[in-house]
This record gives structure tokens, C-alpha cells and sequence, in this order.
């Protein structure tokens, strides 16, 4: 099969209660999908988290992890951003060696980048970037050659552009969010020890 | 009210219509217990290993059609119960399963029988829960039931530490419930029930695939309906049988590895298959990409997961199938497919050497289990183990209502037959259940009968005795040169063994005395054992080998005595 393999932004919203990273995790490790990037946080709407997940499959895959991830109870909703008029956006730290008389010509690639450095050593500069993915891999070619001591990302996030949302605003009631919230979760407090 | 974490459980069983608990206790789950006496209403039969306890609650569920219900301590509880669990998942069957765990102090600190049970349980649930709030109990429990047993049913996990059962909480039982990441699908698509009658009003060779969603929906009656009223004939796939009477003059019986050939044939050579209430499973289909690619490809089902995931779907129709067939009828005209109809039954009828049963003196599998099948009423359970007994009785039983098959489909375990026909026989106490046992298979759980033995449960049980592993000794026979190893299985005198557990039991070796054995059995009120020794090296007929397509069906060996040709 020729099938191409593109990079999918899938944005999951979820209930915020223990075990469901587990669930997302362990249902695309069952089903042998490919996670490029997670990305997990709050949201507008508390009790709900949004899973920015970037999955690098053929096209028919993608429409089964959108399936599946939906099947989890703890899944409010899912959408596939990819080819949607959106707002892509990844975060790295990027750690290159730099001696002091290549600060500057470090700095000026920084500036080409719209990036930052915010660490400044005898040795090294820490760079923060902010940028879609073609943006960040450039940067990194070009940082390269004085040698990238470390780097770290956050994963891909999304949002689309305009009055069009992928939230859900879908507020339970108080009593329900009470249930939601505290399930699973280990209650406060010394606890009496019983045990057999 | 204020009650305990234990009152809240039984009382909150107790609303979502358990009767039934196949349990088995431990030091967790001892307060639980310990309320029990004050909750007469919930039966709690002590089986003899969770495994067998998860099957009966899985057998339960299939007889009955209602939510079924295992209990287990924590640790080696838990984990024995993974297999049933797996398998209910596998076979959609609403399943409610309860474990207790360490209290919640001990939690993460690899307690004496800790065992992470929820996060063993998640791939093999449609949800599961860790209650550490006694005020949560009433709530989850009635969530669970309504997730269990509404949409694509499944087994749901409730993990509950000791000091919760002990806990004291407000009982308050939720009027209703409503999860906002759970959509029951509503009505079908206008738009995609047009277009599948578009399909099927043009179509020449429609084909229906009818499997476990039609019986799981309630929907038999309106296939029938459906099937009638466009004259399209009707395969099932294993867990499929019963959901059309195998005597309908459109029922053409199984599908896939060990179908017929002439369904297999009528498969690959439809130019329409609708998919009703199945999931497009290997065993069924063949392999994937050479499944009959003249056919366009309609698929009813209530789990949009289970749409274009195994094959590519022209039309998938989202929705219950119960609504959706009723809509399909009344979109599609009133038709009869003569010619096809009629290449089928000439397929049929030049290929009935194909799965016929070997003449001659010799005891076959599947002269016993036919045997056993003509002497059923309308209201027997069937429920078997897995092997070539399964298949025998998948092919030669005459199923005509849903559920009168109970067996192990997705996952395939052996050692499902004797537990699981234990539960069903909870569900229908007045019914005529016969369990066809594998000789492997019921050494795998045989300990339930002492359970059948304290609860009177008139199961009868037929081992199908080969004194093989009969299904991959035919593996190693054909794919692994008659390379036999691990699969001749010694086993303990049956009869004795039987008799130990104070359970009728009987041997039989001669075919002439295979009628009166299953009289005997069926007359007696209680248990019975009845051990056939059938032929050892017998072959399922027709063979599709794994991997191969449906077209490629394999039949039996034409007969090459000269007696029997001349036959
Ligand atoms: C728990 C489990 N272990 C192993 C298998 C693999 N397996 C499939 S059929 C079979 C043989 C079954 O033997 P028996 O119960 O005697 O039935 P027969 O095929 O002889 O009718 C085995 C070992 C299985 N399905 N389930
Ligand atoms: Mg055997």
C-alpha cells in the first residue's frame, strides 16, 4: 500500500479525573497507533481537559483513532484539525553551546526566528521558540552547526481560526461534577488503616 | 439514608436489577459480605475459581438478556477474573464486574493483594471505575449498569478498596443518568438510508451478514421482516445463529472458517453485502483484502468504531439496528432473487458432501452433537467450549431463537462451556441446557460443578471426548505435517470424576447407545455427565486456512474407499 503518511492534529477533550491519560495511552498502544506529540491541559470549561495529539498515519488510521478515542466514556469529543484553517503552535527550549564571540551571530538567528533566548551562560545560550514545526525545524538546522547541547518540546497545540470552536461547553451539574471530580482520587486527610 | 459503602453496594445491585451474584470472597471484599444476610434479595452463588464465576455471570447475561454480575476479591480475585472479563468484551455481553481493593491507605504501596486492577481491566472494559468515596457508590453503580447495557453493551469494572465497603455515606440513587462523553446514536442518516436502498433496489446478488449486534438489539423479528421483504438471503456469523431460524427458507447458516461452502461461495460472489450487528472479524471474512471484491459493502451497526475498520464501507449506517432495519424495509422495494437464490442452493447442493457426517460405526463429534440438537425443545441452551466441538455445533445445530447459542466468539476460550452453561442455567432454571464440552476445555473449569452440585443446576454436560486438542491437533495435521505436539490430552476417568462430585455420569462408546444416553440425561433432574468417546482424529469440514480468502474455502477430502464412493 502507497498509503501517505501526514502528521494529523487530533484534539481530544476530556474529563479531568485520574486514569484517563492511561486510557488515551493505552488505547493507541493497543491498536498500534503512533503518537508524535501529546499535549494535555485545562480548559475554559473546568473539569474538561484538552489532549492535542499528533498522529502521524494514513488517512483511513486517523478516522479509526477519531472512532476509538470517541468510544472512551471519558472522551467528551474529539475533531481531526488537519487541513482546518488553524492556529498551530509548539514550544521549545533549545539549549545550544555558544562561546561568547558567536553570541552574536547566535542572537542575530534568534531575531531571524522571532525567537528568544532567555538563559544567557559563558558557554551556552537557552533559546525559546514558538512557531509551527517548519519554522522550528529551520531554526534547528541552522543552530546545528554550533551544536545543540539539549532541546525539549512541548508537543503541538491547536485552535481554529475565527468564531468557529472545538470546545464543549456542556457544564454537568454540581453534583455530578462533585462525582467526576473526586472518582478515583484519593480523599484528603489520615485515613484509618485497615488492613487484613 | 445513611448506610455503609457494603449496604450502599447490594442496595444499589439491587436497583439496577442484579438478582444474581456469582462471587467468590477474600479479606477485602469481607465487609461486603458481611452485609449480605440483610440483603436476601441478591442471590449470591459461591462458585469455585473467579474465572468460572465471570463466565456464569457472562452466561447469565446471554440466557437472560439482561446485565449480569461477578464479584471477586482483590489481588488474585482481580486477576482471575481477566479472562471472563476479556471475553464479555469481546462478545459485547452487558457484564457488570466488582472487585474489592486495598484500602485506600494501602493504595500504591503494594499491599498484601494489591494488584492494579483498574489499570489491568481498562483494555478489556467499555469503562471502569475507582471508587474512594462511600457517597460515590450509589452513583457509580447506576452509571456503570446504564453504560453496560445501553449502546454497544459490554462488560463495565467497578474497583472498590475495603474501607469504602466500610465507610458510611448518604444513599442517594440517581433519578437518572446522563455522561456528556457517552452519545447514544440517535436515528440513522436520512441520507445514508437512501443510499443503501439505492444499493440494494440495483443490486442482483445481495447478501445479508447478520451477527451478535441483531440478537444484542432485539432486532430478529425485523430482519426477518427486512430479509423478506427484499428476498435477500441471510448468513450469520458464529455469534449470529438464532437471529434468523436456521429453518427460514432465506437462512443459510454460517459463515467464514468453518462455514458452509455454499456460504462462503454466496459471500464472494454477492455483488451487495449488508453487515448487520457485526463486526467484519477475520474469522468471518477471510482475509481482509481479498474479501470478494465485486461487492459494495452496506454495514449497520451502533459502534461507529466498527465502521471501515476491517473493510472498506460504501454506505455505513450508524443507528440501532432495531430502527434502522424497520427504516431499510420500508425504503427498499419488495423484491425475490430467484436466480441467485438458486445458484446458492445449487452450490449447496453439489458441495453436501462437504460438511456431512462420515458414515459408518464409528462415534463422530458430530453425530453426537446432532444427535444432541434433535432431541432439543424450543426453549434448550446450547452453550459450548471452543475447538472443533464448537464448530461441529455451530454447523450441525439447528438454532432457531437468539441466544440459544451461548459460546466463547471473539475470544475463543476454552473452558467458557462449563461455567458459562452453569450461568445460563440461573437465568432459565426451567430450560433444557446442554453444555458440548471439549475434553480440554472442561478440564480448564471443571471445578464448577461442585458450584452446580450446591445450587442444583440440572446442566447437562456432553464431553466431546477426542482424546485431543482436537482443534490443533487438525492444525498440526494439515499446516504442520502431522507433526503432533502437545495436543494428545490424558485425562481423568470422567465417570469417576462425575461421580465424585455426586453428579449423575455416564460413558458412551457405541453410537447405537447415543440416543438412549441423551434420553437418560434429559429425564434426570440434576446435573449429568455424559463422557462421548468420539472418533480421536475427525476434521472440521470446509476449512477456510487462516489467513486465506473466503473464496478459497477448503472442502474434506472426497471419500476414497470404494465403499464409500459407491455410496
Ligand atoms: C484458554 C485457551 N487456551 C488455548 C486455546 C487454543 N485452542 C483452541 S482450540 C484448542 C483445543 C481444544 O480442545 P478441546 O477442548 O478438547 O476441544 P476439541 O477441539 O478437541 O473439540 C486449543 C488448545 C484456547 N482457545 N483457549
Ligand atoms: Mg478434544
Amino acid at each position: 500500500m502507497s498509503a501517505e503518511l501526514r502528521k494529523h492534529t487530533v484534539v481530544a477533550l476530556v474529563e479531568d479525573r485520574p486514569g484517563v491519560l492511561n486510557r488515551v495511552a493505552s488505547l493507541f498502544r493497543r491498536r498500534g497507533f503512533n503518537i508524535d506529540s501529546l499535549a494535555v491541559g485545562t480548559t475554559e470549561e473546568p473539569g474538561i481537559s484538552r489532549m492535542t495529539i499528533v498522529v502521524a498515519s494514513e488517512n483511513g488510521i486517523v478516522d479509526q483513532v477519531q472512532k476509538q478515542l470517541a468510544k472512551l466514556i471519558d472522551v467528551i469529543e474529539v475533531a481531526d484539525l488537519t487541513g482546518e484553517d488553524a492556529v498551530i503552535r509548539e514550544l521549545a527550549l533549545i539549549k545550544v553551546a555558544c562561546t561568547t564571540e558567536q553570541r552574536r551571530e547566535v542572537l542575530d538567528l534568534v531575531d531571524i526566528f522571532r525567537a528568544r533566548a532567555v538563559d544567557v551562560a559563558p558557554g551556552s545560550l537557552i533559546i525559546q521558540i514558538v512557531a509551527e514545526e517548519r519554522q522550528f525545524n529551520s531554526l534547528i538546522e541552522n543552530l546545528e552547526p554550533y551544536g545543540i547541547l539539549e532541546m525539549t518540546r512541548t508537543g503541538r497545540i491547536a485552535m481554529l481560526r475565527g468564531d468557529q470552536t472545538t470546545a464543549v461547553h456542556d457544564p454537568e451539574s454540581e453534583e455530578l461534577q462533585r462525582f467526576r471530580h473526586s472518582s478515583g482520587r484519593r480523599p484528603a486527610g489520615e485515613l484509618p488503616y485497615v488492613s487484613d | 439514608m445513611r448506610m455503609s459503602g457494603a449496604d450502599i453496594v447490594l442496595e444499589s445491585l439491587k436497583r439496577v436489577g442484579i438478582d444474581t451474584v456469582f462471587g467468590y470472597p477474600g479479606g477485602v471484599v469481607l465487609p461486603l459480605y458481611d452485609r449480605w444476610p440483610a440483603h436476601p434479595e441478591v442471590r449470591h452463588i459461591l462458585v469455585r475459581h473467579e474465572q468460572g464465576g465471570g463466565h456464569a455471570a457472562d452466561g447469565y447475561a446471554r440466557a437472560a438478556g439482561r446485565l449480569g454480575c461477578a464479584l471477586a476479591t482483590s489481588g488474585p480475585g482481580a486477576t482471575n477474573l481477566v479472562t471472563a472479563v476479556q471475553n464479555a468484551m469481546m462478545d459485547s455481553v452487558p457484564t457488570l464486574f466488582v472487585t474489592g481493593n486495598v484500602a485506600r491507605n494501602l493504595i500504591g504501596r503494594d499491599g498484601f493483594q494489591e494488584a492494579d486492577a483498574t489499570g489491568i481491566l481498562t483494555p478489556c472494559v467499555k469503562h471502569n471505575y475507582l471508587v474512594m468515596h462511600a457517597e460515590n457508590l450509589a452513583h457509580t453503580f447506576a452509571e456503570a449498569a446504564y453504560l453496560a447495557t445501553t449502546g454497544r453493551p459490554g462488560p463495565v469494572h467497578i474497583d472498590i478498596p475495603k474501607d469504602v465497603f466500610i465507610d458510611e455515606a448518604e444513599f442517594v440513587w440517581p433519578e437518572e443518568v446522563s455522561v456528556r462523553g457517552y452519545d447514544l446514536p440517535g436515528a440513522a442518516d436520512e441520507a445514508d438510508i437512501a443510499r443503501a436502498a439505492e444499493l440494494i433496489d440495483a443490486a442482483e446478488r445481495p447478501l445479508i451478514i447478520a451477527g451478535h449486534g441483531v440478537i444484542l438489539g432485539e432486532a430478529c423479528e425485523e430482519l426477518r421482516q427486512f430479509a423478506e421483504h427484499t428476498g435477500v438471503p441471510v448468513l450469520n456469523t458464529l455469534l449470529g445463529l438464532g437471529s434468523i431460524p436456521r429453518t427460514h427458507v432465506l437462512s443459510y447458516g454460517m459463515m467464514g472458517m468453518h462455514g458452509s461452502y455454499e456460504a462462503n461461495m454466496a459471500a464472494s460472489n454477492a455483488d451487495l453485502v449488508i453487515g448487520i450487528g457485526n463486526r467484519m472479524d477475520d474469522r468471518a471474512i477471510g482475509r481482509f483484502n481479498d474479501f470478494n471484491h465485486h461487492a459494495k459493502l452496506i454495514h449497520v451497526d451502533i459502534d461507529a468504531g466498527e465502521h471501515g475498520k476491517n473493510l472498506p464501507t460504501a454506505v455505513p449506517i450508524l443507528g440501532h439496528v432495531k430502527d434502522v432495519l424497520p427504516q431499510l424495509r420500508d425504503a427498499t422495494r419488495q423484491r425475490s432473487h430467484l436466480d441467485w437464490i438458486r445458484w446458492i442452493d445449487e452450490v449447496r447442493d453439489d458441495h453436501s458432501h462437504s460438511m456431512a457426517i462420515p458414515s459408518g460405526p464409528q462415534m463422530t463429534s458430530q453425530g453426537v452433537i446432532k444427535r444432541i440438537s434433535e432431541r432439543c425443545d424450543d426453549e434448550t441452551v446450547i452453550v459450548t467450549g471452543v475447538g472443533q466441538h464448537q464448530m461441529w455445533a455451530a454447523q450441525h445445530m439447528r438454532f432457531s431463537y437468539p441466544n440459544q447459542l451461548i459460546t466463547s466468539g471473539g475470544l475463543g476460550t476454552m473452558g467458557f462451556e462449563v461455567p458459562a452453561a452453569m450461568g445460563a442455567q440461573v437465568a432459565k432454571p426451567d430450560a433444557l441446557v446442554w453444555s458440548i464440552c471439549g475434553d480440554g476445555g472442561f478440564q480448564m473449569t471443571l471445578q464448577e460443578l461442585a458450584t452446580m452440585v450446591d445450587e442444583n443446576l440440572p446442566v447437562k454436560m456432553a464431553i466431546i471426548n477426542n482424546g485431543y486438542l482436537g482443534m490443533v491437533r487438525q492444525w498440526q495435521e494439515l499446516f504442520y505435517e502431522d507433526n503432533y505436539v502437545a495436543v494428545a490430552i490424558s485425562q481423568p476417568d470422567f465417570v469417576k470424576l462425575g461421580e465424585a462430585y455426586g453428579i449423575k455420569a455416564l460413558r458412551v462408546t457405541d453410537a447405537d447407545k447415543i440416543d438412549g444416553a441423551i434420553a437418560e440425561a434429559n429425564d434426570h433432574d440434576g446435573p449429568v455427565l455424559v463422557d462421548f468417546q468420539v472418533e480421536a482424529e475427525g476434521n472440521v469440514w470446509p476449512m477456510v486456512p487462516a489467513g486465506s480468502a473466503l473464496s478459497e474455502t477448503v472442502e474434506a477430502p472426497r471419500p476414497e474407499t470404494p465403499s464409500e464412493v459407491a455410496r
